[in-house]
């Protein structure tokens, strides 16, 4: 239950708005120490919301609470640097809490209503700057995205129902419509292919929040979930392959995308998805490790280009010249980082990648995750060589909000986690390896051989190398010229390809396939309900009004015609009634007279 | 007990003719009084059919003045009372002849607990048309816009609807010989399935489902804020509460032929309600086609309730999770309405276009809605959740895979429309009309509403105790 105390710490922090950076520091310190106790104590709760629900860390969730709350912690005192706001902590301690509750759910119930709150909080965090119609729109398009996916997490849970819907005992005649769903809201929260462009959009957000999104959370969550179930997943046959391939793919292409961005934080997002690739890729043990690894990683190259970004005011790639050397400490912890992205022995992702790939089930996935290693060196050098290269002189174009510094607190975290980006390879000693896949249950995973470990180094070294010189070489032939080539460095590398540069035209897709004709649809059907439903019903009175009319007409004013037509013939006649009563007494003798002939004719003929 | 919850409101609407009297004081105690009542009586009820009275009224036909509560209809008098109150005290500072509005208000909450309370189809029936008669006189006495238009066609079409299930009120008394319910659930009289027809039109008007929904859009736009609150909120559970109590167990053989028919007619409604809110401009009638997303939820768990050879307990869930959508979505959408009630208030109009960045003038307000807003669209932590959660696991469990699985999509369209709205209206760049920010009593109104919602959400236990044991009854009791 520790995600009790960031979520109501943060919840309490919405409304009552004071000391937020104190509260909320003192709230990530509590909540890592909680998590480091945990991961020891190994506590459990049961209890009934809906149905039978629960809590619990073991050895795989002890490994995860530990990594989301330390990074989470370095993120937030990073963010203390940043922004003042009570608002913008109360989110993020409410994301931290719903992602720990996410990790240690027991059941399906729970962590859908962790896994969807998550998504929440992430739209509240990616539209943080909300007077900005465009950051809105970003997360409105991720909340969408990533609840498309999670559709597949409610089939799941309802399927599951008949089985009670824990996570361990999952399976039974549903076994695969459940599977199939926790792929499909995996892969949406984890931005693989096709719902990669999400994440692109999440950038619209604070960098804080991109660092602590794309590195322990968010994205981990669909890795780490799919880890989680790989009983299941294993038990139907059809789920593993098909996630090892998506994550493969997703690793290469968006590796691809990665090459192809000129702006740094698009360069780090497409990674994200590329990394995250890895982690379906290989064994439970193997995936955890890169889950990790990457986490201390990407975590740290976010809150470098935050850095950068409210220092400079730029994530532009070309403007960011030399910002490496402006900044040593930024700049080195970086430059840790972003070479452990590139596969670079001895640092952490070059050994975790092997372990992923040792643990993949057919060549094909090998060779596949080597080709996107390849792709990791080629980008990861991209941005090292972006942010270390020769000040070409010409200031940056800054947004007005630029610092012109870092801060203490925003660099403070960054040597802690470039340590840990630095040496969590150390996971793939076979001695330390045996017991890490112990934890995280996944015992007898294949460790890493020494032969995959030098092709792999050597590839990644080779390639950063020619990178490095060809992208040199490049900047200084562009720096002849004139001023706008000069700009543009290193940054136009391979932004030549707009197919990979616009993120594969994913969101168009999603677009025209998706949103376009659904939209369509809902106009057609509000035309249909005015015009042709409530049309019809508008129908009944005007036809009983006409109705009334002809009845009125024809009939109605016919009946009438007929009752006047008696009325004035009665009337005719009285009025000739009235003409023999004109008061005069010899008339009315005349007409007694005439009237006593008339009655003395009548008896005489009647006789 | 039960009745003094009853009739407390009418009292003290007859307590306004006296002149000098407060009205709104009258109106906001004689509510609180009300909801402390039902508090009492909910602290107090203890299984089976609580606070039992049985009157003589028309004995020649057998019907009588017979009220009672149990776990289905307990929660939705609770949520009347409490919705009730919270529109007085939204009313606070109507000017327009306060006194009779608070009397209307006060009948209104007289007719809607009575009916919830009914054990008797002809009183049952009165109240069910008592309904739309003081809610007719709410909008086209306080409404705005074309109002005098959409208040008769609300009550033309609903009391068309109610004539027709009158019909089958009396083919329920031509088989069973009497108008008693606990009789008529206790022996179903054998009569052919056209009286679930009439019962069902009945019913489906009042819902409202596709397609004999489109009275309440105009009635919606056109109604005072705390009229669309309570229509939404209390008078559209009547129909869907009838289900529960009269169509179910009353006629469980034509209930099980025909439950495709109900499920067909549910996912209908989810997905074109979702459907057709996404394309509306004005607010008021996104929010009324939302609820006819919402209830179509509803329809389509009790509609499952009725697939006998699903298993009895993922039907139990699926009626569990009915009766808690309705709970929920008259809190939820009662928030909704009072809150555009404010937009009303200040600009003057409905129209999502002309509205902007709302949150720069009006944080609190744009906070509440956001609140609504998702718990609207069934976010969890949020009472929408436990509702539309429990119908899916249900209507799954129970054998309508597909019927589950198309639910599930309105609860992607509802988010991509919630946060269009949002989007559009409160955040971006500031619009063409000004708001200015809630005040204490329009927060007082709609927060309680809120915080309900978040409690049900996070803690749903106290509110699904008390439900699911008449959600077992219910499903044993069609099952037959």
């Amino acid at each position: 239950m520790i995600w009790v105390l960031p979520a109501v710490v943060g919840g309490i922090l919405l409304l009552v708005r004071r000391a937020p950076r104190l509260i909320a520091i003192t709230t990530g310190f509590a909540t890592l120490a909680l998590a480091v106790w945990a991961a020891f104590a190994r506590p459990r709760v049961r209890f009934r919301m809906i149905f039978e629900s629960g809590f619990a860390v073991d050895g795989l969730s002890a490994v995860m609470i530990v990594t989301v709350s330390a990074v989470a912690l370095a993120v937030l005192v990073f963010a203390a640097g940043e922004l003042r706001e009570a608002r913008f902590y109360g989110f993020m301690l409410i994301f931290v809490g719903a992602m720990l509750a996410t990790i240690t759910a027991t059941d399906l119930t729970t962590l859908l209503m962790a896994w969807e709150v998550m998504g929440a909080m992430s739209y509240a965090l990616i539209g943080y700057w909300w007077r900005d119609s465009w950051r809105v729109h970003g997360a409105g398009v991720a909340f969408v995205t990533t609840r498309a996916g999670d559709l597949g997490l409610y089939l799941a849970a309802g399927v599951a129902f008949q089985t009670g819907g824990g996570l361990a005992e999952l399976g039974g005649s549903g076994r695969d419509l459940i599977a199939g769903g926790i792929v499909l809201a995996a892969l949406g929260k984890s931005a693989q292919l096709p719902f990669s462009f999400w994440l692109s959009r999440a950038m619209a957000g604070p960098s804080p929040v991109s660092a602590l999104l794309h590195s322990a959370t968010m994205v981990a969550a669909g890795a780490y979930l799919v880890l989680r179930v790989r009983p299941l997943l294993e038990s139907t046959g059809w789920a593993v392959p098909l996630v090892a391939w998506a994550g493969a793919i997703t690793a290469l292409l968006l590796g691809a995308v990665a090459v192809a961005q000129r702006d740094l934080k698009q360069l780090l997002a497409a990674s994200t998805c590329a990394q995250i690739g890895f982690m379906m890729m290989g064994s439970v043990a193997g995936g955890m490790a890169q889950l990790v690894a990457h986490a201390a990683v990407k975590s740290l190259l976010f809150l470098g280009a935050g850095a950068w970004l409210s220092a400079l005011g730029t994530k532009d790639l070309a403007e960011l010249r030399a910002a490496g050397r402006r900044f040593p400490l930024v700049g080195i912890c970086f430059g840790v980082a972003a070479l452990a992205l590139a596969g670079v022995p001895p640092l952490s992702l070059w050994v975790t990648k092997d372990l992923v790939l040792a643990g993949a089930g057919s060549a094909g996935l090998v060779v596949v995750g080597l080709a996107a290693g390849v792709l990791s060196a080629v980008y990861a050098v991209k941005a090292v060589v972006a942010v270390w290269g020769a000040d070409a002189g010409g200031n940056p174009r800054g947004e007005s909000r630029a610092r012109g510094r870092v801060g203490g607190l925003a660099a403070g975290p960054m040597p802690v986690l470039a340590v840990a980006a630095a040496g969590l390879g150390a996971l793939g000693v076979p001695a330390v390896f045996g017991e890490w896949s112990r934890l995280v249950g996944d015992p007898g995973a294949p460790g890493v051989s020494v032969g995959e470990l030098a092709l792999s180094g050597g590839l990644a070294v080779a390639t950063a190398a020619v990178v490095a010189v060809r992208l040199r070489r490049t900047a200084s032939k562009a720096a002849q010229p004139g001023e706008d080539a000069r700009r543009e460095g290193v940054a136009h590398v391979g932004a030549a390809v707009p197919l990979f540069a616009g993120w594969l035209g994913l969101e168009n897709a999603a677009r025209a396939l998706v949103w376009d004709p659904m939209k369509r649809l809902a106009d057609a059907l509000a035309w249909f309900d005015d015009r042709v439903i409530d049309g019809a019903v508008e129908a009944v009175p005007r036809a009983g009004m006409a109705l009334a009319r002809i009845a009125r007409r024809p009939f109605e004013a016919g009946m009438d015609d007929v009752v006047r037509a008696v009325a004035g013939f009665a009337g005719r006649l009285g009025r000739l009634a009235r003409r023999p009563q004109n008061g005069q007494v010899h008339t009315y003798f005349a007409q007694a007279a005439v009237g006593l002939i008339v009655l003395a004719v009548v008896i005489a003929l009647v006789r | 007990m039960l009745d003094l919850v009853i009739f407390l409101p009418l009292l003290a609407a007859a307590l306004l003719v006296v002149p000098g009297i407060g009205a709104r004081w009258v109106w906001v105690a004689a509510t609180t009084a009300d909801l402390a009542l039902t508090g009492i009586m909910w602290a107090g009820y203890r299984g089976g059919i609580g606070y039992e009275t049985r009157l003589r009224w028309i004995p020649s036909v057998g019907a009588g003045y017979h009220v009672g509560v149990d776990g289905l209809s307990l929660p939705l008098i609770a949520m009347s009372a409490l919705l009730f109150l919270l529109c007085a005290v939204y009313s606070w500072r109507e000017t327009a002849r306060p006194r009779a509005y608070a009397a209307l208000f006060l009948f209104l909450q007289t007719v809607s607990i009575g009916l919830f309370a009914a054990l008797d189809l002809l009183l049952f029936f009165v109240f069910f048309d008592l309904s739309i008669v003081g809610m007719y006189f709410v909008i086209v006495g306080w409404g705005h816009g074309d109002r005098a238009r959409s208040a008769l066609k609300f009550f033309l079409y609903t009391f068309l609807g109610s004539l027709v299930l009158l019909l089958g009120f009396i083919g329920l008394w031509l088989g069973g010989g009497t108008f008693d319910m606990v009789e008529l659930i206790a022996r179903p009289p054998a009569i052919p399935a056209v009286v679930l027809l009439a019962v069902g039109i009945g019913f489906a008007v009042k819902t409202p489902t596709v397609p004999v929904h489109t009275w309440l859009p105009p009635a919606h736009t056109d109604a005072p804020a705390a009229g669309s609150a309570i229509l939404a909120g209390v008078l559209l559970k009547m129909g869907t509460y009838g289900f529960a109590r009269i169509a179910m167990p009353m006629l469980p053989t034509a209930w099980q032929d025909y439950a495709w028919v109900i499920i067909v007619v549910g996912v209908v409604s989810v997905l074109y309600g979702a459907l057709v809110a996404l394309a509306q401009e004005n607010l008021k009638r996104l929010i009324a086609y939302t609820s006819v997303n919402h209830m179509g939820y509803i329809v389509l768990a009790v509609g499952a309730a009725g697939l006998v050879s699903g298993a009895a307990q993922a039907r139990e869930v699926a009626v569990s999770g009915a009766v808690t959508q309705m709970v929920s979505h008259g809190l939820v959408t009662g928030a909704l309405f009072l809150l555009t009630g404010v937009l009303w208030d200040r600009a003057g109009s409905y129209e999502i276009g002309r509205f902007g960045g709302i949150a720069g003038t009006a944080p609190v307000f744009t906070t509440m809605m956001a609140i609504a807003s998702f718990a609207s669209l069934g976010l969890p932590g949020l009472s929408g959740f436990i509702a539309e959660f429990q119908i899916f696991t249900g209507v799954i469990g129970a054998g309508a895979v597909v019927a589950g699985a198309l639910s599930i999509v309105g609860i992607l369209i509802t988010a991509a429309l919630f946060l269009r709205m949002l989007h559009r209206v409160f955040l971006g760049a500031p619009g063409e009309l000004r708001v200015s920010d809630v005040r204490p009593f329009e927060v007082a109104a709609v927060a309680p509403l809120l915080a309900l919602s978040l409690v049900i959400g996070i803690a749903p236990r106290w509110l699904l105790d008390l439900v699911e044991p008449a959600a077992t009854a219910i499903v044993s009791l069609v099952s037959r």
